[in-house]
């Protein structure tokens, strides 16, 4: 069987999985048997509540967020040409955080915070396009030089807005910027982003793969370049937007994911974004679930756990690599 | 390739540029440069450093919007006519993570009849233009191990994987040893004899390579143009002229090379 085809079918069974577990575990635990039953045939009462209404939305936010930041990460590697892009580079999580922080700030509710996270990074997003979109001129260095700077200038404010807030919020404000599924509304928009983009990410993978020889080869072999990367950055804008509103920036899958893929062999694009999409799904399910049981009836901050189960992968996998090439 | 058979008969040119000025930004290289590029023929681009080389080859691929004048390919303006002209660049801007054939396979995209992926005939002909550059062999090894000169090749060999009716090449022949140097010029030189496709290569270090060429156009630091078969532009004065150094011209077995004084 090819690479692709088995990583796939392992990926599909590790999502799978670490769904079914995200069911399972809790502070409440579950029997394997009794969650298949729930789920073949469903009988209303306290456990049915507990897996249909507060497991499962969270387990669905959770693969949808890993999806969609592991999506956005591939298709702006892709698009920058530069392995070290992730899906924060557009300033979107720091614009989010801007907006959500102040929103708090001000004691508003959650929808209205929600509101306030869209509108940051709606206008982070417009800033780094506006600049690197002059005179119908495109220009990709500009863009992630725009995009660094203004994350940095970003980070800075929200930095000025944690050490002037009232102590009581901080907590909650440094949950938000570490990524946090508690709270997560409902996963039904994330999802249908999550499916509709990897299959409009997918059906234009060639066209990714062209762009990776630089613009003006692709040119030359008649790829719409313009038109190509600026589809990109709106999908990888949108993806990067829904998983943020979902669960606040939530680090290192975005970055990370789409380079495991890489260093287990698959580099093409048809191939790459559903597997990103698949491990980074199934990789923040299985890391919300230990955030959510580690140290209950506490909970952690995702994004701490992201990193904490990832890195030593990660540099597993690269150490691998170098011993057997 | 049928499409190329038929104008090889009928002599009409396959690339054509007129009144072409050549330009980068805030600077006029040339102006009113005139160039017909028939199917066998094989063109030296020669001229010192930033004379409009790399401007002129861009411009004839349909790259440099800045550059003004009207381009035809095979008689029709020049738009979209990827899977007619391929052109070699000379700066890679690649980053890439695949395998070698998946670099080549890149080169099949104006042609390929697959949606998704490609087809197995986009893998045959890949894997044929491999083959042909010397890279048999090197199919699964990662792009990023390669060396210099078999990156080089492997960009040849996308090219050839590509199949236009025209090459355009800058510096072909850069990073490559001589006897690949050798083999590049002769795999050319046999395209443009046996399946009568155009070439049009801008050469650097131009003295003995170009003598494979057919015909020569010599951009000079002073703007002016000079083209014509390659016997008549590859003089000592000439050169001498195009590059400002002395150069002393070596007779040998029916050749003449040329080499600085």
């Amino acid at each position: 069987m090819s690479r692709p085809l088995a990583l796939g079918g392992a990926f599909a069974a590790a999502a799978v999985a670490s769904v079914f577990l995200a069911l399972i575990a809790g502070p409440f635990p579950i029997p394997a048997r009794v969650v298949v039953d729930s789920v073949l045939f469903p009988m209303p009462g306290v456990v049915h509540d507990i897996i249909w209404n507060l497991r499962a939305p969270r387990a669905l936010a959770a693969f949808a967020c890993g999806g969609l930041l592991a999506l956005a990460g591939a298709l702006l590697q892709a698009l920058l040409r530069n392995a070290l892009a992730d899906p924060y580079v557009l300033g979107v999580s720091g614009g989010a955080a801007l907006g959500a922080l102040l929103a708090l700030v001000a004691g508003a509710g959650a929808a209205l915070m929600n509101l306030a996270a869209l509108a940051g990074a709606a206008c982070a997003i417009s800033i780094v396009f506006g600049l690197s979109f002059r005179s119908g001129e495109w220009d990709i260095y500009r863009l992630l030089l725009t995009g660094v700077v203004l994350a940095a200038g970003l980070s800075a404010l929200v930095s000025l807005v944690l050490v002037t807030a009232p102590q009581v919020q901080v907590k909650g404000m440094l949950f938000w910027l570490m990524g946090d599924l508690s709270y997560a509304g409902s996963p039904i928009a994330a999802s249908t982003v999550l499916v509709t983009g990897t299959a409009l990410a997918a059906g234009a993978a060639r066209g990714l793969d062209l762009l990776s020889l630089g613009d003006t080869k692709a040119r030359s072999l008649g790829l719409p370049v313009k038109p190509l990367q600026i589809g990109v950055f709106v999908l990888a804008a949108v993806a990067t937007v829904a998983a943020v509103m979902l669960a606040g920036s939530v680090g290192f899958v975005g970055l990370m994911v789409p380079h495991a893929v890489r260093l287990l062999g698959v580099t093409a694009y048809r191939w790459l974004l559903p597997l990103s999409v698949l491990l980074g799904g199934a990789f923040l399910t299985l890391a919300d679930t230990v955030a959510r049981t580690l140290v209950a009836p506490q909970q952690l901050p995702v994004g701490v756990l992201t990193a904490i189960i990832g890195v030593p992968l990660m540099l597993w996998l690269l150490g691998r690599r170098r011993l057997s090439s | 390739m049928t499409d190329a058979g038929t104008t090889a008969r009928d002599g009409a040119p396959l690339l054509k540029c007129e009144a072409l000025t050549l330009a980068v930004p805030g600077r006029v290289l040339a102006r009113g440069v005139e160039l017909e590029v028939k199917p066998g023929e094989i063109w030296a681009v020669l001229g010192a450093n930033g004379s409009g080389k790399t401007t002129l080859v861009h411009a004839l691929a349909g790259l440099a919007p800045a550059s003004r004048g009207t381009i035809f390919v095979a008689g029709k303006p020049a738009d979209s006519s990827a899977a007619r002209i391929g052109i070699l660049l000379q700066q890679e801007e690649a980053a890439f993570w695949g395998s070698v054939l998946e670099y080549v396979l890149l080169g099949r995209f104006p042609r390929t009849a697959a949606l998704f992926g490609w087809g197995i005939e986009d893998e045959n002909a890949s894997r044929a233009a491999l083959a042909a550059a010397g890279l048999a062999g090197f199919e699964d090894r990662s792009y990023r191990s390669l060396s210099g000169g078999e990156r080089q090749r492997t960009r040849i060999a996308q090219l050839l994987a590509q199949d236009p009716d025209c090459y355009l090449l800058d510096e072909p022949l850069q990073h490559l040893d001589l006897r690949h140097q050798v083999a590049v010029l002769e795999l050319f030189g046999a395209l443009a004899r046996e399946r009568a496709k155009a070439v049009v290569m801008v050469l650097h270090d131009a003295l003995w390579p170009a003598r494979v060429c057919t015909h020569a156009l010599l951009l000079h630091e002073d703007g002016t143009v000079e083209r014509g078969p390659a016997h008549a532009m590859l003089t000592r004065e000439r050169l001498e002229r195009l590059y400002g150094c002395a150069l002393r011209e070596i007779a040998t077995d029916g050749s003449v090379f040329f080499a600085p004084v």
